[in-house]
């Protein structure tokens, strides 16, 4: 078990190294033989160092202003809440629709590609008016976005719940039939268990995708307290400060490994399956 | 009275109407055990899920415990066992024994109880932790049999449940088996494969033909009860043996290679997909 872990955190240190030796040595290849890609040439603005990035978040944001990882912390704190509650939504919508589908074919059949369809909109047009039409509502801007991420999020579940529901073993079913089982019974004692690997599989996905949904939301809503207000003003500087947008970056990838790293640690402790079933 | 009555029951499966029973007429008694012995087609498995519901019967009556056979499924007098323990891998062996007791509607503290005198029975004290995964094939057989017992049902229907087991494995549980069956008071219909798995379990063995599924025999056991691994070894259960196989031989196409007439796959797949 030891050794497991050994392993991992010995691979994972690997690939780090590996990444980090990539970007430092393109970025030495390119400036010292002027080596470029299109109109892509290889400096300190377009690549900084990785040091110099690490080192611009414990710079002040700015002048006599508080250090620039102060800021992302709680601009990523921001963001967060309104992923989570993005991802609530979305998940708790696209399983109780997955359920809804799984129930009835003919549904099935006339929702799904209305559901399909809704994923190939964009979601940069349609954050706007979920924006508009929420904040005519009264409803605070933040929740706007929680509602945009939720859009990007229930996808997953829902195609994956309905994969899961029915995955169920038929003799299990029979089973349960033989006990007089009732459709609830049957929904909440086989169906959904047998359903978790793949409800956890699209929760991964939901998870990354909310805080993707979050940052994308908030530039429409022009929110200023989150990672997306973070990424636009320091766009503004890139010119002159690369390093804080890179940094800004660094912080959203965190975020949203984080996020992913939760759903990993709620299925290790919720689903029992036999290793061999465990995505 | 009869635990289980069939009256002329046959069974065909699709529109083109493949037969997998004709006119099966079979009264099994209280605490009987029955076994139904016949090649792969032969309509055992169909059989054993008209009993118990799970499929309907195209004509002829059936009549579980003095009822419709959907009456005694809902009022929960028969328990299944399959071939496959199907287990729930995210249940402890306590919690998958427990599962129709929640259906029925047993407090916690009750099924408790009765969870604990069935891991008695079965031997699987120290197991009840356990998930599923973590135990041989020979006990999640042992886990799927106490789950069927477990709310007491009058009837056991049990679908090749050693059919996996390697041989050992089979003819421990064999005993087991029947150790459980004189403990419970229940009658048992047992679907299986081997000649003589079925001498050695039942006071009668039912020989089916395949195709349509009918039946050929009913072969009287006379060995003695409490059989034991010695029963084997008698004369008798030689005897016995003989005979059900001749009757296989006769009308059931035991040892005959025959092609398959085309128009009896939907059937052929439709029983495979059952077992």
């Amino acid at each position: 078990m030891a050794g497991m872990v050994a392993k991992r955190v010995g691979m994972f240190a690997l690939v780090l190294a590996a990444l980090c030796a990539f970007w430092e040595g393109f970025k030495w290849f390119g400036e010292t033989t002027g080596f470029a890609l299109g109109s892509f040439e290889v400096n300190d603005r377009t690549l900084p160092h990785i040091h110099d990035i690490i080192g611009q978040l414990f710079e002040p944001s700015r002048t006599n202003g508080p250090l620039l990882i102060e800021v992302l912390w709680d601009a990523a704190l921001f963001t967060a809440k309104e992923a989570a509650v993005g991802f609530a939504l979305g998940a708790s919508i696209g399983f109780a629709l997955g359920v809804v589908l799984a129930h009835s074919r003919l549904l099935q059949r006339g929702l799904l590609p209305y559901i399909v369809a809704s994923q190939t909109v964009p979601i940069l047009a349609i954050a706007p008016m979920v924006v508009v039409w929420m904040g005519g509502r009264g409803f605070p801007d933040w929740f706007s976005v929680s509602v945009i991420s939720a859009y990007l999020t229930f996808f997953p579940v829902t195609i994956n719940t309905l994969r899961g529901l029915t995955s169920a073993d038929p003799r299990a079913l029979e089973l349960m039939n033989s006990y007089a089982a009732g459709k609830w019974a049957i929904l909440w004692k086989v169906r959904v268990p047998s359903a978790l690997p793949y409800l956890f599989a699209a929760f991964k996905i939901a998870a990354t995708a909310s805080v993707v949904g979050a940052i994308i939301g908030e530039l429409p809503a022009s929110i200023q307290d989150g990672l997306g207000g973070a990424i636009l003003n320091f766009n503004q500087y890139y010119a002159t400060t690369p390093t804080s947008l890179w940094a800004t970056n660094l912080i959203a990838a965190l975020l949203g490994i984080t996020f992913f790293l939760i759903v990993v640690v709620v299925e290790r402790i919720v689903v029992h399956r036999a290793p061999e079933h465990v995505a | 009275m009869s635990v289980v009555s069939l009256q002329r029951v046959s069974k065909k499966f699709g529109v083109g109407g493949v037969r997998a029973l004709q006119a099966i007429d079979l009264e099994i008694g209280e605490r009987e055990f029955v076994s139904l012995i016949g090649p792969s087609g032969c309509g055992k498995s169909t059989l054993l899920r008209i009993v118990g519901d799970l499929i309907q019967p195209s004509t002829g009556k059936v009549v579980v415990n003095g009822k419709t056979p959907h009456q005694a499924r809902l009022d929960r007098d028969y328990g299944i066992v399959f071939q496959d323990a199907v287990l729930f891998d995210w249940r402890t062996v306590a919690k998958n024994i427990s599962l129709p007791l929640e259906m029925v509607g047993w407090d916690r503290a009750k099924r408790t109880e009765r969870v604990n005198e069935l891991l008695e029975l079965v031997e699987l004290v120290g197991f009840e932790g356990h998930h599923p995964w973590q135990l041989s094939g020979g006990m999640q057989q042992r886990v799927s049999i106490a789950r069927a017992l477990s709310f007491n049902p009058p009837l056991l229907l049990m679908d090749e449940p050693f059919g996996a087991l390697d041989e050992m494995t089979r003819e421990r549980l064999n005993l087991e088996l029947l150790r459980i069956w004189e403990a419970s008071g229940s009658t048992v219909v047992f679907v299986t494969h081997s000649i003589a798995e079925a001498v050695f379990l039942s006071t009668r063995v039912v020989v089916m033909s395949a195709r349509p599924g009918r039946i050929v025999g009913i072969v009287d056991v006379d060995l003695a009860q409490p059989r034991t691994a010695d029963t084997r070894e008698e004369e008798r259960f030689a005897d016995l043996i003989r005979e059900v196989r001749h009757l296989l031989r006769r009308d059931g196409g035991l040892d005959v290679e025959e092609p398959t007439p085309t128009g009896e796959q939907d059937f052929i797949a439709a029983e495979e997909a059952l077992d």
